[in-house]
C-alpha cells in the first residue's frame, strides 16, 4: 500500500557528469544543424526520385543560400533579443521602413554612402525606440513591439505615399545588385562563387557571435534573459544593457532591409508584415528560449537556412505554397517540444 | 446540507483528526521524525516552534502536498492518506495561507467557487452557488459582502475571511492557518479570532500556528512543540508558561557546529542613519566596523530584508541615509558595488544566481573589468581565477564552465558567496546565507564568515536561525515590525530575551 512518494523518488544524489554527458551536450549544440543536413538529405532524396534532380544543382543552394541571408541577418538580431530575454514583434516592418527609406533615398538621387547611413541609421532609430520604451515603461516587449509594429508600417506608408516604390534601374549601383546576384560576376578568384550578401551574413555571425561569447556586453545580454533580478543584483545596467541589444538588433534589421531591396528591387511597406515570425521561427528552431537566457548564432544560421531549404525544395518538387507553410510550423512545434524534452531530461532533480 | 456531516451534539468533543508518528525525510535532512496531534472537534489546537522546526512540512503532509514515510493520519475515525491536495480538501481539510492565495482579478464568488462550480450542461448555476456562499458568509458573520466585487479590491483581511468561506464552501472539517496574522492589521486580527471562535462552534476543529505566544493564548487550548522536526511538549497552554514554551522552542546545545574564528573588531566604516524605505525599515539607525560580525534578527515581515536591499540600492529610500567611510553614493546596485557592499540574496533561486549560466559566469558577473580588454573578454585569465575561488571555497564541481542549476544548494550558495569576495566588497551583507543548505556546509560557512571578520571585512548576517547567530555574530540588533527594537553586543542576549524582543514587541507595536 506505501506509494513511492514524489520527494523520495526526486531527491538523488547530483547526476554525474560522464563523457556520455559531454558528448550529449555537443550532440545538443549541433543538433540544428544535424537537423538541417536531414532536411537538405531528404529533399535531395526526394527530388532524384520525383522531381527534375534539380534541387542539388549548385544553382540551386546559390539561390537558397540568396534568399535565406536576408532572414538570417535578421533573425541573428532576434537572437540577440530573444537571450536577453525580448522579442520584437516590429522587426518585420521596421526591415521592411528600412527598405522604404532606401528605395525614396535612391529615387531622390541622394549619394550612396548617405543612402546607405539613412537606412541603417533608420534600424538603429527603430531599435532604440523600443528599447527606450521597454527599459523606461517597464512594459513587457510583446507588447511594446507590437505597437511599434503599427507605428512603423504606418510610416513606411507615409513615405512610400500609400503605394509601392519603384526605383529606375540606372539608378541603382551595382554592388547593390551584385549584393543577392545568384550568378554573381567572378570576380573573387579564390573564393566560392557566392554573392556579396552571402558573405555580408556570414561576417555578421561571425561578429554576432564574438559579442556573444566574448565580451562583456555579450554576459550581460545573458544574464539579463537568464535572470533579470540577479543581473540587477550584480551591478549590471538594466536599461542600458536593454537599450543597447535593441539598438544593435536594429542595425541587423537596417543591413537585412538593404539586402531585401537588393532582392526585389523595390519597396512594398505591407510585405513586412508577418516576416517578423520568420525571424523569430529562425531563432527558435535554432534553439533559442523564448523565456530567455538561451539561443545561438550557429542554431538561428541552421534555423534559417531549414525554412529557405523548405521553401526551395518544395518549390523543386512542386509543392503546393501550403504545404510549406504546414511543414514549417510542424518544425518549429518538433523544435521547441525536443527543446522541452531535452530541459527536462537535464533538470537536476537535488534542486532545494 | 452544508454541514450534515458534523456530529448533531457539541457537548463532548471528538477527536476530528489524528496524526500518529509521522516521519519525514528529505535527502539527508530528517524534517519530521515521531509526530503526533490530535485535533478536536470545537477545539483550536496551537502549533508551536522556531523556522525550520517542522510546522510547514507537518502541513504539507496534512494537506497532501507531501505523503510521510512514516505514520498513519485519520479524519473522524476514517482513515486518511491523501495523494495529492485535492484529495486532502475533499477530505475536508482546509489550508489559509500566509500568503494568500487567490485570483485577485475574479469576483468573490467565483474565488470561492474555484474549481467546484455548480454547474448543469456547463452552464454556472449562479443561483445554487450564491446560496451555498451566502449560508457560509452568514456563518461567518459576514452577511454584507458584495460577492460580485474583485477580491483584489479587497481589504486583506477580508480577503482571509473569502478563503475562510473557500474552505466553508468545501465541507471543512479540520482548517488550518498558518500565522494567519502576519500580514493583517490589529482590526482584522480580532476579526479573525472572532471567525475562528464561530468556526468552533460549529465543530470545526482548528489547527493555529504562529510565532505569537499571546495571540496562541488568546486563540488556542491545546498546543505542540516541534523542534527539528521532533515533537518536544504538548499539553494545554493553562498547564505552561510563556517561558517554558520559549524554551520548548529554542532549546539547544550550541555545539562543534560553530567553529570560533578570533577576529578584532576596529574603525567604523558603514553608518545607517535613520534609514526608511516605502513602507519596511522604519527609521533604522545602526553603525558597522571592520572585524565585526552584525546579526540581524527577527520575524518574517520584521524588515531584515528590506534593510539590506535598502542598503544596497535595490529598493528606494524614502529616507535616512547610508555611510560608507563617511561617504555617500547613488542609489544604484552599481554605485553601491563600488562603494565596497556585496550582497548575498536569500533567494539563490528568483535572485541570488543565474540558474542557466555557468559557475564562472555567475561568480564574476558583478566585476568583469580585470578581464576585459575593450569590452573583449580574456576567458583563460577568467577561468583561473574563477578555479581560484572554487578551491577557496571547495565548491564541488567538474568545472567552471558547469550550469549552476546542476549544483547541490550549498555549492550553490558557495558560488553565491565567492562572487562578493571576488567582487572584493568589504561590507558582506548576508541574507539567510545558510538557508537550505546541509550541516556540513552550514559551518564551513560560519568557519568563512569568521575568516572574513579576521581579514578585516565587516559582515551584516540576517537569520532567522537564533542559534547560528548566537553562535557567530559579536554583534546581534532584533527587528520587529520594521523597526530597529534593540541592538547589544552579543554577550549581553539570552536567547529568551532575543525572542522576547521580536515577539513582544510586535505585540506592544499593534496596542499603542
Amino acid at each position: 500500500m506505501t506509494e513511492p512518494s514524489p520527494e523520495n523518488r526526486s531527491f538523488g544524489e547530483q547526476p554525474n557528469w560522464t563523457t556520455t554527458k559531454i558528448a550529449f551536450s555537443i550532440l545538443r549544440s549541433l543538433a540544428p544543424l544535424l537537423a538541417l543536413l536531414i532536411v537538405v538529405l531528404a529533399f535531395a532524396i526526394a527530388d532524384q526520385q520525383w522531381g527534375h534532380g534539380r534541387f542539388v544543382e549548385m544553382r540551386n543552394f546559390r539561390v537558397i543560400l540568396v534568399m535565406t541571408a536576408p532572414v538570417a541577418i535578421a533573425a541573428l538580431g532576434m537572437t540577440l533579443l530573444i537571450i536577453s530575454g525580448g522579442i520584437d514583434l516590429s522587426a518585420g516592418t521596421a526591415a521592411m521602413l528600412c527598405t522604404t527609406v532606401l528605395a525614396c533615398s535612391l529615387k531622390e538621387g541622394l549619394p550612396v554612402a548617405i543612402t546607405i547611413a539613412l537606412t541603417l541609421s533608420t534600424g538603429v532609430i527603430c531599435g532604440l525606440i523600443n528599447g527606450l520604451l521597454i527599459g523606461l515603461l517597464r512594459i513587457p516587449p510583446f507588447i511594446v513591439t507590437l505597437g511599434t509594429m503599427t507605428i512603423f508600417l504606418g510610416i513606411a506608408k507615409r513615405l512610400a505615399q500609400g503605394s509601392t516604390v519603384f526605383v529606375d534601374r540606372e539608378r541603382i549601383p551595382n554592388w547593390l545588385l551584385d549584393l543577392s546576384a545568384t550568378m554573381p560576376p567572378d570576380w573573387r578568384g579564390w573564393s566560392p562563387n557566392i554573392a556579396l550578401g552571402v558573405w555580408i551574413a556570414l561576417l555578421v555571425a561571425i561578429l554576432v557571435s564574438i559579442l556573444l561569447n566574448y565580451t562583456v556586453i555579450g554576459r550581460h545580454i545573458f544574464a539579463l534573459g537568464s535572470n533579470e533580478a540577479t543581473a540587477r543584483l550584480c551591478g549590471i545596467n538594466i536599461l542600458r544593457t536593454k537599450v543597447i541589444v535593441y539598438g544593435l538588433a536594429g542595425l541587423l534589421i537596417g543591413i537585412a532591409g538593404i539586402y531585401t531591396f537588393s532582392l526585389v528591387k523595390i519597396a512594398n511597406p505591407v510585405e513586412g508584415i508577418g516576416r517578423e515570425l520568420k525571424f523569430i521561427a529562425a531563432a527558435v528552431i535554432g534553439g533559442g528560449s523564448l523565456s530567455g537566457g538561451r539561443g545561438s548564432v550557429l542554431g538561428t544560421l541552421a534555423g534559417a537556412a531549414i525554412m529557405g531549404v523548405i521553401a526551395s525544395g518544395c518549390d523543386q518538387l512542386e509543392i503546393k505554397n501550403s504545404t510549406q507553410d504546414i511543414m514549417i510550423g510542424l518544425i518549429i512545434i518538433a523544435a521547441v517540444t525536443l527543446d522541452q524534452l531535452r530541459r527536462r531530461m537535464g533538470k537536476n532533480p537535488s534542486e532545494a | 446540507m452544508m454541514h450534515a456531516s458534523l456530529p448533531p451534539s457539541l457537548a463532548e468533543p471528538v477527536a476530528r483528526l489524528v496524526m500518529e508518528r509521522i516521519a519525514k525525510r528529505f535527502g539527508a535532512t530528517q524534517a519530521l521524525q515521531g509526530v503526533s496531534l490530535s485535533a478536536f472537534s470545537g477545539q483550536t489546537l496551537a502549533l508551536i516552534g522556531e523556522n525550520g522546526a517542522g510546522k510547514s512540512t507537518l502541513m504539507k503532509v496534512l494537506s497532501g502536498a507531501h505523503a510521510p514515510d512514516l505514520g498513519s493520519m485519520t479524519i473522524d475515525g476514517r482513515p486518511f492518506n491523501p495523494r495529492g491536495p485535492h484529495e486532502a480538501r475533499q477530505a475536508g481539510i482546509a489550508m489559509i495561507y500566509q500568503e494568500l492565495s487567490m485570483a485577485p482579478d475574479l469576483s468573490v464568488e467565483d474565488n470561492i467557487m474555484l474549481g467546484k462550480e455548480q454547474a448543469s450542461m456547463g452552464l454556472v448555476r449562479r443561483g445554487t452557488q450564491r446560496q451555498q456562499i451566502r449560508e457560509a458568509m452568514n456563518l461567518l458573520g459576514y452577511p454584507e459582502i458584495d460577492l460580485r466585487r474583485s477580491v483584489g479590491s479587497l481589504s486583506i483581511g477580508t480577503q482571509q475571511i473569502v478563503e475562510i468561506a473557500r474552505g466553508m464552501v468545501s465541507n471543512a472539517r479540520v482548517m488550518i492557518f498558518d500565522e494567519p496574522t502576519s500580514s493583517l492589521p490589529h482590526q482584522a486580527v480580532r476579526q479573525l479570532f472572532a471567525t475562528i471562535k464561530r468556526l468552533e462552534q460549529k465543530g470545526l476543529a482548528i489547527i493555529y500556528i504562529s510565532h505569537f505566544l499571546e495571540e496562541i493564548r488568546e486563540v488556542a487550548r491545546d498546543y505542540v512543540v516541534l523542534r527539528d522536526g521532533k515533537p518536544i511538549g504538548a499539553g494545554q497552554l493553562v498547564d505552561v508558561s510563556d517561558a517554558q514554551i520559549v524554551a520548548m522552542m529554542v532549546g539547544r546545545s550550541v555545539d562543534q557546529l560553530f567553529p570560533h574564528v578570533p577576529h578584532e573588531i576596529r574603525e567604523r566604516i558603514l553608518q545607517i542613519q535613520q534609514l526608511s524605505g516605502d513602507k519596511l525599515p522604519i527609521d533604522v539607525s545602526f553603525d558597522l566596523r571592520r572585524g565585526e560580525i552584525f546579526g540581524l534578527f527577527g520575524l518574517i515581515g520584521a524588515g531584515r530584508t528590506e534593510t539590506l536591499r535598502l542598503l544596497f540600492g535595490l529598493e528606494r529610500c524614502a529616507s535616512g541615509g547610508v555611510l560608507v567611510h563617511a561617504k555617500r553614493s547613488r542609489e544604484t546596485p552599481a554605485a553601491r558595488i563600488d562603494a565596497g557592499l556585496g550582497l548575498v540574496s536569500e533567494d539563490r533561486k528568483r535572485e541570488g544566481l543565474a540558474q542557466s549560466m555557468s559557475i564562472a559566469d555567475n561568480l564574476t558577473l558583478s566585476r568583469l573589468q580585470p578581464y576585459s580588454k575593450a569590452g573583449v573578454l580574456q576567458l583563460s585569465k577568467r577561468r583561473s581565477v574563477v578555479r581560484h575561488w572554487m578551491t577557496q571555497l571547495s565548491v564541488k564541481a567538474h568545472s567552471p564552465e558547469q550550469t549552476i542549476g546542476q549544483l547541490s544548494g550549498g555549492n550553490q550558495q558557495k558560488v553565491a558567496i565567492a562572487r562578493v569576495l571576488h567582487q572584493e566588497a568589504e561590507i558582506l551583507l548576508l541574507d539567510e546565507p545558510t538557508r537550505g543548505i546541509d550541516v556540513a556546509t552550514k559551518s564551513e560557512i560560519y568557519q568563512r564568515i569568521g575568516e572574513l571578520a579576521a581579514s578585516g571585512k565587516a559582515i551584516i548576517f540576517v537569520s532567522s536561525y537564533l542559534p547560528e547567530l548566537m553562535a557567530v555574530c559579536d554583534t546581534l540588533g532584533v527587528m520587529a515590525r520594521g523597526h530597529l527594537r534593540s541592538v547589544r553586543p552579543m554577550s549581553q542576549w539570552t536567547e529568551n530575551e532575543v525572542l522576547s524582543v521580536a515577539v513582544d514587541s510586535q505585540i506592544n507595536v499593534e496596542n499603542s
